[in-house]
């Protein structure tokens, strides 16, 4: 390892580069080799970064943004499995600021989180992380203080593993997905408090009832039908390409990041979404990639055309180009009103063609909390979750069929619809409006269904074999969460000793986000956990919105139909009107956050903490 | 898993008691608890309590119509949580050759009463030539299902009168950026306030169609019409003065907000 003074020599050697090619480090620079395992990056048992403000650049426009190290993706650090590493940040700001250590299995006082594991950075002050670092894999850092992370404060982390990795590959590169905007994300989050769906410039319209254009296609009764319950079936993002830019690498899609390969050789791509709001739909066209890791855990291997990939989550894929040509890497937004583009390419130059944006998904009545069948949106009525559960991952399903507490009026109809009794086309043609879509005899007593509370989904179904928004009928083998199954056996074979369900609510028209109808700053009682209970847990999602779901110092054993080899998730996207179960070991003592990962929806009040007791220094 | 399908009547017991054991914060053994608890205040208000604003003037507009043409304003803004707020709204009109004729100014405290409702109250001062009110003012601000925007007001004068004012507003999306708006006004009076020239029952109606292009969405210039009637008693006391009881504009107006 070396020696603080090797480090600061280092850091000399970058700081010149990086003014060759301002604002970027090495390995997110354009025409990168990738990142060999003795690149120079920051790396070693001690490592400095600083926080503070900095100009950034794209699409010919400078805004401000706040950098590490003078860089937007903050410095790759390279870790170590097995090993402590002191971590010095400065910051430079006149706020206070933080750096949270994402899906880190660290004591919580290391956590990063200001409020909850320590007091925050302050103001020209220097904070020492020790990390013991006791896992491996694809990671990232960011902010958790204010609205930072928006406008640049997150980077990759990559930590080797102590043992031989089980995956082999001949070159890696790290893929920092992002959404960046011109527009502070203060003035964001107040547009959205203004105005419902206010950045959605793909609404349905009257006009659209005459055209072909895809993304138009619902029929008048079922419009009205929407309309009359307040809701919009063209709500996928709260935050679009009308005033974000999708960056790979710190690149917009004109400038092309450009990562270069040897055709043959299989390629590492570490994937990670460090978006503030954005759900992304990665591809290549013409290359197939073999997902082998999925937030930080490494899984058996599922060859895919495409995935998406929520906010916060990381996947690692092999592709293994074999001919001499250029390859578009594809981000698309999940509401098509954008996309991120890089390439891969033998060499510096080449480039490939860029699809064109597909077409914007419908929300149906999967995303009402309905037993509907698949989502209606886009024609996608191909059948998948049967498709998906002939796969024989049926484990998650048994909870799925049940609907809650009997809300539904005129239930009979309802019978029909589940059972591919839908037309094609997207057609909502026999859905059934009259059920109650708030009833609070369907949520526990203990959530609140007051005025932060829009919806309350009336059967929420098990949607983890879904592939995500508007990919049900992508022509393409898509990932699902079904098709996880974690390599090496879960740790904790334990039954789960208790049940818990934690309600995901919000009220799109007014912007409020939170857990079981309290938002955060409304002085909620902490989810508690005891030290090493293990707990089976399903969030609910009662909104229309999907939520990528974080848990701090754990992981979540996402409860996918693979008993034993429940895949290991540090975030779990919940999407709109579905349910998730994951099992969890608490045995990380502490408090710890938990939140919605898209970064307004957590400001909007949709975060907790979570205590596990008792301490290390308590008698136990 | 028959330990948990069997507790699935109550999905969330209470946890052991080992849960509650210890501090309640642990990072308060590690650094300085007074430190801490400033964080945690500050970290709770950071994740939901934010003050958001809006100015939102709805209509500003040209009237052109026989016998004159004129001008009308009709504005609001507000600042407060999400359940809370102050909430002001102001409208009136007038002739470019005179002043103007008529206009109010409310000030009112907003309460989300449900997801989609808003009970306010207040006062409302009017202003113009002749005689003029100071009115308590309870007003319901509500996205109605179908998604169509209604405001009812009662407004009850310093010499008892009760008037009412229910407004409904529709946005017809006939382009991502071309917008048809109906609008209907009723003014309703519970008695006749002859020096006022408004009767008692359903004194005016105002039925309008506005074509806005937003440009952005805080900036949507606008063209339309607009048929008013005064009817009942307050037709009466109009045509009495000599005025006419109905009339038709067209309008040019801007829509904006930030």
């Amino acid at each position: 390892m070396l020696s603080r003074r090797a480090l600061l020599a280092r850091g000399a050697a970058l700081g010149s580069a990086a003014a060759l090619s301002p604002m970027l480090p090495a390995w997110a620079r354009s025409g990168t080799r990738g990142v060999p395992p003795t690149l120079p990056t920051l790396s070693g048992r001690d490592i400095a970064l600083e926080i503070g403000h900095m100009p950034f650049t794209v699409g010919g426009r400078t805004g401000r943004a706040i950098a590490v190290n003078g860089t937007v993706p903050a410095p790759l650090l390279r870790l170590r499995e097995g090993e402590t590493f002191r971590i010095a940040v400065t910051n430079t700001l006149d706020e206070v600021a933080s750096i949270h250590w994402h899906g880190f299995l660290i004591p919580f006082q290391m956590d990063g989180v200001p409020g909850v594991s320590f007091p925050g950075i302050r103001p020209h002050e220097t904070f020492v992380y020790e990390l013991p670092i006791k896992q491996s894999g694809t990671y990232w850092y960011h902010s958790h203080s204010g609205l930072q992370e928006q406008v640049g404060l997150y980077g990759p982390i990559i930590i080797d593993p102590a043992t031989p990795d089980p995956v082999a590959y001949d070159r890696e590169h790290v893929l920092v997905l992002s959404d960046w905007s011109f527009m502070a994300p203060e003035r964001i989050i107040t547009q959205l408090k203004q105005e419902q769906g206010h950045f959605n410039r793909n609404n349905l319209t009257a006009a659209g009832l005459f055209s072909d254009d895809p993304a138009q296609q619902m029929s008048l009764e079922d419009r009205v039908k929407w309309a009359k319950m307040r809701m919009d079936p063209t709500d996928i993002s709260d935050v679009t390409g009308a005033i974000y830019t999708y960056l790979i690498n710190g690149h917009g899609p004109a400038e092309n990041w450009t990562g270069l390969f040897r055709p043959g050789e299989r390629v590492r791509l570490r994937v990670i979404n460090s978006s503030a709001m954005t759900v992304f739909h990665v591809r290549i066209p013409g290359l197939r990639m073999t997902v082998v890791n999925a937030d930080g855990e490494n899984v058996r291997p599922v060859p895919v055309d495409e995935f998406q990939i929520s906010v916060a989550e990381t996947y690692d894929v092999i592709v293994q180009p074999t001919e001499n040509r250029a390859f578009t890497i594809v981000a698309e937004a999940v509401d098509r009103s954008g996309t991120g583009r890089a390439t891969l390419a033998p060499r510096l130059g080449m480039s490939a063609p860029v699809p064109p944006l597909r077409s914007r998904p419908l929300l149906g009545m999967d995303d009402m909390g309905m037993a509907g069948m698949g989502s209606m949106g886009s024609g996608g009525m191909s059948g998948m979750d049967h498709g998906s559960m002939a796969g024989g991952s049926m484990a998650g399903m048994g909870h799925a069929a049940k609907a809650r507490g009997g809300a539904m009026k005129g239930g009979g109809s309802m019978a029909g619809m589940g059972h591919g009794a839908m037309p094609g086309g997207g057609s909502m043609g026999s859905m059934n409006m009259d059920m109650d879509m708030r009833n609070p005899a369907n949520v526990p007593p203990n959530v609140d269904v007051g005025v932060g509370v829009d919806m309350v989904a009336p059967e929420p179904q098990d949607r983890t074999g879904n592939p995500g928004l508007g990919l049900e009928n992508a022509g393409h083998k898509v990932l699902t969460y079904r098709d996880l199954i974690a390599l090496k056996p879960n740790p904790d074979r334990r039954r789960p000793s208790r049940t818990l369900e934690i309600n995901l609510t919000g009220n799109m028209y007014r912007f409020m986000w939170s857990f079981d109808g309290r938002k955060f700053s409304d002085g909620v009682e902490p989810i508690r956990f005891a030290r090493n209970e293990r707990v089976r847990v399903t969030m609910v999602n009662n909104s229309m919105m999907q939520h990528p779901m974080h848990i701090h110092g754990h992981f979540m054993e996402l409860v996918n139909g693979h008993p034993g080899h429940h895949p290991l998730k540090h975030t779990i996207n919940v999407l709109p009107g579905s349910k998730v179960t994951f099992d969890i070991t608490a045995n990380n003592p502490g408090d710890w956050a938990f939140h919605c990962h898209l970064l307004l929806h957590m400001h909007a009040g949709m975060f907790n903490v979570v205590t596990v007791r008792p301490l290390d220094r308590e008698p136990a | 898993m028959g330990g948990i399908e069997a507790q699935r009547e109550m999905p969330n017991p209470p946890p052991p008691p080992a849960a509650l054991s210890g501090p309640a914060h642990a990072a308060d053994l590690v650094y300085n608890p007074s430190d801490m608890a400033t964080a945690r205040e500050e970290l709770r208000a950071e994740q939901g309590d934010l003050r958001a604003y809006r100015v939102l003037i709805d209509r500003l507009e040209t009237q052109f119509q026989e016998g004159g043409n004129g001008y009308k304003w009709d504005a609001q803004a507000w600042y407060g949580s999400d359940i809370n707020k102050l909430w002001l709204k102001s409208e009136g009109n007038g002739t470019y050759r005179g002043r103007v004729e008529e206009g109010d100014l409310q000030v009112l405290w907003s309460r989300a009463i449900s997801p989609y409702f808003d009970l306010q109250a207040g006062g409302r001062v009017n202003f113009g030539p002749g005689p003029q009110r100071t009115d308590a003012v309870i007003a319901l601000q509500a996205l109605m299902p179908y998604s169509y925007n209604v405001e009812a007001s009662l407004f009850l004068s310093n010499k008892g009168e009760l008037r009412s004012r229910l407004e409904a507003e529709y946005d017809l999306l006939i382009t991502q950026r071309l917008i048809l708006q109906p609008r209907v006004e009723l003014n309703l009076s519970a008695q006749n306030i002859r020096e006022l020239g408004v009767g008692a029952g359903l004194s005016t109606v105002e039925a309008g169609l506005r074509l806005r292009y937003e440009f952005i969405p805080e900036f949507a210039p606008y063209v339309g019409i607009e048929y008013e009637r005064k009817v009942g008693n307050t037709a009466g006391y109009a045509r009495a003065s000599g005025e006419d009881v109905g009339s038709f504009k067209y309008l040019v107006g801007l829509r904006s907000w930030f």
